[in-house]
């Protein structure tokens, strides 16, 4: 009985992965085309390709760079969306202006930053990264704290709660699901940064190192390069799945008792 | 409802007023309230005109009026919340501007007043800590109040996952616990089935006893208004003017059951009745009170 | 229980005040007012040296150079470009991510069995494939239209999942006991509860989609304004790449009040606006 319910869950969860690949398997495995070779070429290229050397010294780079920057985006953004969040004449003034810079395409800031910080160093991408990640969590935050339930806003007015209090208990928490909301949206845009800010200019990163190999026409070293930064966008996305259902669960719970599932 | 019957009913009410005055064992005290809503672009809306009433301390009293009498435009003023046009708010001897220290709000969404991101307990220690009382002292106050509204249980569950009735249950225990001269409520149960209102209408009685806290609670229902207070002040529609302050006079002992069916609950919950009717067909006393609230503007 | 109507509505809350007209029109005169202040100030940081005029050059020579580019004929073909490969490729994704989204979601099984597969791909960044389509396709558009098909598809996937999700069981089931055939259910019920997650869907998936198009032009050289803006760049044309990055930000801009308007348009019946999900 547990048995064959586990079976099944094991094969919703696995089934169709396990048929994707085997019919990339197939598919692929008299593959003379350069462009797609065999998977099994791809998977036995992996880990020549990919030495521990090679991922301290390309792929540690650019995770760090993408953890500042994000770190960086995710800090200010909370402090100034709180910040014109909770001031009304604020918010007004600075509307317009933010919502330009949220809808410029982050991507176009590189040849921008270039400009100022050259882009063979650390700083421009960081920058870049940093920039590009800072619009939607800001934006969201503002939202976020504006949408705060007025009734907890009375209770805490109510209860005399200080402003430092009224900001960590009643304020942070109630804006929580859209900053994280934003903080998703940040994320995805951060690892495109990631990668395209490695793309100008003489660089190593796991970025340019897939270029390199396609440039250099080393096709199943690009698709092992593909593969790596597909499973690094999927394991930042479990890491901040883990993060967020951590923090809200509260808000989770809610929803669900709301819907009456 | 005979003549004679209302009149004894005022003088009663008239009494209870001017006891409330001459003893300094005043709680609350509202003078020539008045309120205006004046937004530029919008047009005026006068919703009180002028209200003047006090409650003494360890009085439980509540106020009743139609729809759309200000209700809760005098509850969130009373509670500093909203500012008011001319008049004042007197707690404690102290003019009210901002929300006043000796004061809890239970207010009527109980489901959107206590922070889903907390515990029940958290809820409740808050404002505890925002007092600045040490943390053994703190945890004694939560129990105690917890044990007071039956939720001893449902310390360490998030609102949410409780009922409508434990909601408003945490929300009173948060209040109670925050230890208020005054514990404002406002129409705490109107969201809630019949069951659980009568319940908790048990328990306001309860805890106002045990407690001897004073209770100003606001309401759209007449029954509960009777049931609950010692004296219940209607009000007339907007603009909101004192229609009658009515004094209670049911032995302090109440149940649901034998109260409801005294003769004189019935009496009282007719009158009570009869002027919620003429208020809502605009009928109004005219002036304010004089004799009231002349000697107050000195 | 929740959904139960309780015995005694809660009383409507009393009026506040709000300052809803006037103070709008307060905010839009401070907002145009944010906007003077931010191109003052950048002009003043230039002209005074504070900023260094060849990283900054002067706002007013930006506007000179976005007024010169107005007259030439490559400008307008570069732009004309840019819109029309955002516009295909987040066409092509709304509607294969609304079938493939109606297929999946219509169906516990096949919602239950995708579901690991779209977790997997959801987040695999869509730059990731810049080498495969540089490969395949060189600075053709169908570069450009590759990325942006990858990148908007699954976030139009996933908010039509939640909205099919959404349907409410009793009208699923009032539906069946009429004996609607699927595709009327389809029509009349499941559709008018997702179109709100639709919208949705088509507001993050078209900026999405011009983030990805703009990408491909600067990263790949797929003709657009991107790619203007990489030649001018490297070109040192100071002013007139700062000039057309104000040209693409506008085009954000637009892209995003054109979906908040065909998100207002067409779900005028509708008593909410949804909060997003994803």
């Amino acid at each position: 009985m547990n048995a064959a319910r586990l079976a099944r869950r094991a094969f919703m969860l696995l089934g169709l992965p396990l048929i994707l690949l085997a019919a990339w398997w197939v598919a692929s495995a008299g593959s003379t085309s350069p462009f797609w070779p065999p998977l099994q070429t791809i998977l036995e290229t992996f880990p020549k390709t990919w030495t521990w050397d090679r991922i301290v010294s390309d792929v540690f780079p650019s995770l760090a760079r993408l953890g500042i920057g994000y770190a960086l985006a995710v800090i200010v953004g909370i402090v100034a969306g709180t910040a014109i969040g909770l001031m009304p004449r604020l918010r007004a003034l600075s509307e317009p202006v933010l919502e330009f810079f949220r809808a410029v395409p982050p991507p176009v800031l590189v040849p921008i930053i270039a400009l100022f910080a050259g882009y063979t160093g650390w700083l421009g991408k960081i920058v870049t990264i940093a920039l590009g990640c800072l619009w939607p969590i800001l934006l969201n935050t503002v939202e976020g704290v504006r949408g705060l339930e007025p009734v907890l806003t009375d209770t805490a007015r109510s209860y005399h709660l200080s402003r430092w209090r009224r900001l960590v208990f009643v304020v942070l928490p109630g804006a929580s699901p859209r900053i994280f909301t934003g903080a998703r949206q940040a994320l995805s845009i951060g690892v495109i940064l990631m990668v395209i800010s490695e793309l100008f200019g003489a660089n190593r990163g796991l970025g340019a190192a897939i270029v390199q190999f396609q440039r250099s026409f080393a096709i199943p070293q690009m698709w092992t390069g593909i593969i790596l930064l597909g499973l690094i966008g999927v394991m930042l996305a479990a890491i901040f799945k883990v993060v967020e259902s951590r923090m809200l669960a509260w808000y989770v719970g809610q929803r669900q008792i709301e819907r009456g599932e | 409802m005979s003549i004679i019957q209302s009149v004894r009913l005022r003088s009663a009410a008239a009494d209870a007023t001017a006891a409330g005055r001459v003893g300094d064992d005043v709680a609350l005290d509202l003078r020539s309230v008045q309120k205006t809503y004046d937004t530029p672009g919008r047009p005026q809306v006068e919703a009180i005109r002028h209200l003047d009433f006090s409650i003494r301390r360890g009085e439980l009293v509540c106020v009743v009026g139609p729809s759309g009498a200000g209700k809760t435009t005098l509850l969130r003023s009373i509670a500093g919340l909203l500012d008011l046009t001319a008049g004042e708010v007197v707690l404690d001897g102290e003019v009210v501007a901002g929300p006043p220290q000796g004061m809890a709000v239970v207010f009527q969404e109980y489901g959107r007043s206590l922070f889903p991101w907390m515990t029940v307990r958290q809820n409740i220690e808050l404002p505890l800590k925002e007092k600045g009382i040490a943390k053994a002292e703190r945890h004694a106050k939560i129990d105690r109040a917890l044990e007071e509204v039956g939720l001893t249980e449902a310390a360490e569950q998030h609102p949410w996952q409780l009922s409508g009735g434990m909601q408003q249950r945490v929300a009173i225990a948060r209040a109670i616990a925050f230890e208020p001269s005054v514990l404002l409520m406002d129409e705490p149960f109107a969201a809630v089935d019949a069951q659980t209102r009568a319940e908790l209408e048990d328990l306001v009685r309860k805890l106002w006893k045990d407690l001897g806290v004073t209770v100003l609670f606001v309401t759209h229902d007449i029954d509960e208004a009777v049931y609950l207070g010692e004296r219940v002040i209607v009000l007339s529609n907007r603009p909101t003017v004192l229609m009658e302050d009515v004094r209670v006079d049911l032995p302090s002992e109440r149940d649901q059951l034998t109260t409801r069916s005294d003769a004189h609950f019935g009496e009282l919950r007719g009158h009570v009745y009869e002027l919620i009717q003429r208020a809502k067909r605009g009928d109004r006393p005219d002036a304010p009170p004089a004799a009231a609230s002349s000697p107050q503007e000195a | 229980m929740t959904t139960t109507p309780t015995a005694a509505p809660p009383a409507p809350r009393a009026a506040r005040p709000r300052t809803r007209r006037s103070g709008r029109r307060n905010d839009a005169w401070l907002g145009v007012l944010g906007v003077l202040i931010v191109l003052a100030g950048a002009e003043l940081l230039s002209r005074t040296g504070i900023v260094n005029p060849d990283f900054l050059p002067p706002v007013t020579e930006m506007y000179a150079s976005l007024f010169q580019l107005l007259g030439e004929g490559s400008f307008w073909e570069s732009l004309w470009l840019t819109v029309r490969g955002w516009a295909v490729g987040l066409a092509a994704a709304m509607a294969l991510g609304v079938l493939v989204g109606f297929v999946i979601g219509s169906s516990r099984f096949l919602r239950e069995f995708t579901n690991s597969t779209v977790e997997f791909l959801r987040p695999i960044p869509s730059v990731a494939l810049i080498p495969l389509v540089v490969l395949m396709f060189g600075t053709k558009p169908a570069s450009a239209f590759l990325l942006v098909l990858y990148a908007a598809f699954w976030q139009v996937l996933v908010q039509v999942l939640y909205g099919v999700a959404d349907v409410d069981p009793v009208a699923r089931d009032t539906a069946r006991s009429y004996r609607f055939g699927p595709l009327r259910v389809a029509r009349s019920v499941i559709y008018p509860t997702a179109l709100p997650y639709i919208m949705t869907a088509f507001r993050l998936a078209a900026a999405v989609a011009l983030i990805l198009e703009i990408t491909a032009e600067l990263v790949i050289g797929v003709p657009g304004l991107g790619r203007d803006i990489g030649i001018a760049q490297s070109s040192g044309n100071v002013p007139e790449t700062y000039a057309l990055v104000i040209v693409v930000g506008l085009i954000g801009v637009a892209v995003n009040l054109f979906a908040r308007f065909v998100e207002r348009k067409a779900l005028w019946w509708h008593p909410s606006v949804r909060s997003e999900v994803a």
